[in-house]
């Protein structure tokens, strides 16, 4: 069984940017290989000068959920970002841009945070994912 | 027999438990123990799945003074 998990991250709220990056810490704690190929907006919520910046919610959020995640976020849940570099760190995680989204959004690896390894095509994200599963975010 | 780490995880939520434990777990030898504090919820089936996956063991998984409580071994 290929164990390797891949994410492609097309959201760019952060309360899917947080679920993503939970889905990847959580893998890269058990020892799993994980992908992560950015789109479109999530690609955009990785830009160096605004990683840590607003996002903004799911529409489907509305004042109640703007306030619980608030409540969560003051009570000292990490940020997004914060544990995707904690992934990082404790085990294989990498992530990637999607290279056509680079282009319609004019971003150069040098506009995104560091956090970004590098920028592929989708064959080479499929290879990668190998046989493993993909999840769509 | 010593606790050699203890990882206090206190009002973290998933996934953040286990990242600190793996990161704990990661400082020590084979066969020393690490302890970890939890209040997720979450946390006792997590830590379990975990120890499986990972092939420590979990050698203890229980309540103390309100909070989840787990001791592992390092494989």
């Amino acid at each position: 069984m290929d164990e390797t998990i891949s994410i492609v991250l097309f959201s760019g709220t952060d309360d899917k940017l947080t679920a993503a990056a939970t889905l990847a810490a959580g893998g890269a704690a058990l020892g799993r290989p994980v992908k992560i190929f950015l789109q479109y907006w999530g690609l955009n919520a990785f830009r160096a000068d605004g990683i840590m910046a607003d996002h903004g919610l799911a529409p489907e959020a509305g004042p109640a959920g703007r306030a619980a995640v608030d409540a969560a976020a003051k009570a000292g849940q990490a940020h997004w970002a914060d544990t995707l570099r904690m992934a990082k760190e404790l085990g294989e995680v990498d992530i990637q841009a999607c290279s056509a989204s680079m282009d319609i959004l004019k971003l150069k690896q040098s506009d995104l945070d560091p956090i970004v390894d590098g920028v592929e095509g989708v064959a080479a994200f499929y290879i990668n994912a190998g046989e493993g599963q993909i999840v769509f975010i | 027999m010593e606790i050699k780490l203890k990882v206090d995880a206190s009002g973290l939520s998933c996934p953040l438990p286990i990242l600190k434990a793996s990161q704990g777990v990661k400082t020590v030898g084979s066969g020393e123990l690490v302890e970890v504090i939890a209040t997720d919820p979450g946390s006792v089936k997590d830590f379990a799945a975990w120890a499986t996956s990972t092939g420590h063991t979990l050698v203890e998984s229980g309540v103390a003074d309100g909070k989840f409580r787990f001791v592992i071994r390092h494989k």
